[in-house]
């Protein structure tokens, strides 16, 4: 049997191959993140449970954001998706470069590792989901048999995830000021969605809801918190924008990381 | 026939965008760009190169530094692709291109074992059965679950050469590597590569030790500047390359 290695022929075959390495990974990372620290993987529960406690304070207490309903509530909830996404994007930003060495000297396919890194995130999302049920039955939003359907929106992120990471993997390895410019542009896209606040406190400011609504993250919190809190589910119309959203950008990123790969080992 | 041939390559030119500096930022990209100052060189670093290796053959490759013999190598291993002509293999490849690529310093070595090992792509059941004869070739029985960190560079050698080597793989690609360890593993090394051979496999083998490849190769190539120079019978290559030094 001939074989090429860069061949396009052998891209399943080599996912086959390579799916241990993948699995490797990913309980490579974990390990690493948890090694010598008392409560390892406690503090994935612990973590947004902090983080909730403080922003319930500021901006409930203090600055008085009204979301009408619970704010502890409907801020973890949203949040657990948002961290998900700037978690899983952040880290396959560099997932190539870092993986220099690897790449340099054996043959791998290189959309191993920005995948890898999303589904590290994914992995360290189900311990979040733990902190989100402890908020919801501590301030008695229980769930409903719709949050069962919690993966629905979560398999939808998850694709735009992908795509988000193999653009962002592939254009860091050309231009490293990506990484630089990616923090502020997080913080940024962090306020275009509804975490901290609800999306029907923006009438009157048409533009801004404009791009909140464009925004594919928007879509994906408000799902999330549909199916987990809200006891709805979203309509057909809603579920189609998501899954369009998601497929687009994944392809886009598919694309531009296939056409992209051949290059990075002058690059890296 | 094809099929009688391991690897073919035919007309492989690999070239290098040398710019003079590195653009790294946007800002500067944007900038050059707009300046029209994106000059590139461009450094062929192998040109115009054919050649076939035949099944079972062990074939070495020689040069002075920079001819090109490692950019062939990854190349053949699909580390590189050529930026014309084609390069087909024929079979699964064990590429030993600097030792312990993949480790990761702050696992232990048996985490690396199952890491390097997926690496490769061997599956983890695979692995399992094979982990003993890993460790035993090694012989770092004692420091399984130290973390690599603390391991010597000839110790991870052990345990990265240990790992690559423990199928037997169509084609071995073997870059400089038995330089390391002392010479008790070297030969170690060696003896387990001359056994490969034996066993039908195609090896490949860049050395700077002349001798190395006299002693164990049976066809070679001579590269220089990119080019070949001289190929076939690894003694006259040698003898001829050897004379050229002087």
């Amino acid at each position: 049997m001939a074989s090429n290695n860069l061949n396009k022929a052998s891209f399943f075959s080599d996912m086959k191959k390579f799916m241990p390495l993948l699995r490797n990974l990913v309980s490579k990372d974990f390990k690493i993140k948890y090694r010598r620290s008392i409560l390892g993987v406690a503090w994935s529960v612990l973590n947004p449970l902090f983080t909730m406690l403080v922003l319930t304070v500021v901006f409930s207490k203090l600055l008085r954001i009204d979301v009408g309903t619970d704010f502890a509530t409907y801020y973890i909830v949203g949040a657990s998706m948002w961290t998900f996404f700037a978690e899983a994007t952040s880290n396959s930003l560099s997932s190539i470069i870092s993986s220099a060495s690897l790449i340099k000297k054996v043959y791998i396919p290189k959309y191993i590792f920005p995948i890898e890194k999303c589904l590290f995130s994914l992995v360290n999302f189900a311990f979040t989901l733990i902190a989100v049920l402890i908020v919801m039955f501590a301030r008695g939003v229980y769930p409903t048999w719709t949050s069962l359907l919690f993966f629905v929106p979560l398999i939808y992120c998850f694709v735009f995830v992908c795509g988000v990471s193999l653009f962002l993997s592939a254009a860091t390895v050309y231009f490293r000021d990506i990484q630089h410019l990616y923090g502020v542009l997080l913080t940024m896209l962090m306020y275009l969605t509804p975490i901290i606040y609800n999306t029907d406190s923006l009438e009157g400011h048409t533009l801004v809801l404009k791009v909140v609504n464009a925004n594919p993250m928007t879509h994906y919190v408000k799902y999330f918190r549909d199916v987990v809190m809200n006891n709805t589910i979203p309509d057909l119309t809603e579920n189609l924008i998501c899954i369009a959203m998601a497929v687009g950008v994944f392809i886009i990123g598919a694309l531009i990381f296939k056409k992209a790969q051949r290059k990075f080992i002058l690059h890296i | 026939m094809s099929n009688e041939n391991a690897v073919e390559l035919r007309n492989v030119e690999m070239h290098f965008n040398m710019s003079k500096e590195k653009l790294e930022s946007l800002k500067e990209y944007f900038l050059k760009l707009i300046k029209r100052e994106l000059h590139y060189e461009d450094f062929i670093a192998v040109n115009d190169v054919s050649f076939d290796i035949k099944k079972g053959d062990v074939f070495g490759i020689v040069g002075l530094n920079g001819c090109g013999k490692s950019t062939t190598l990854k190349m053949i291993s699909g580390i590189l692709e050529p930026t014309k002509g084609s390069v087909k293999t024929y079979g699964t490849i064990a590429p030993l291109i600097e030792l312990g690529a993949g480790f990761d310093m702050d696992l232990t070595a048996r985490e690396n074992i199952y890491l390097n090992g997926s690496v490769l792509g061997y599956s983890k059941k695979f692995i399992d059965e094979k982990f003993q004869d890993i460790v035993d070739f090694s012989e770092m029985h004692e420091f399984l679950d130290v973390p690599m960190k603390n391991y010597s560079s000839g110790m991870v050698a052990r345990i990265a050469f240990a790992i690559a080597t423990v199928t037997t793989p169509d084609i071995l690609i073997v870059d400089e590597i038995l330089a390391v360890g002392d010479f008790l593993f070297q030969q170690k090394c060696e003896d387990r590569i001359n056994a490969m051979i034996n066993d039908d496999t195609t090896v490949i083998i860049v050395s700077h030790s002349i001798e190395q490849i006299e002693r164990l190769c049976k066809h070679c190539v001579w590269l220089e500047k990119g080019k070949i120079k001289m190929i076939g019978d690894a003694l006259e290559v040698c003898d001829a390359y050897k004379n050229s030094q002087r």
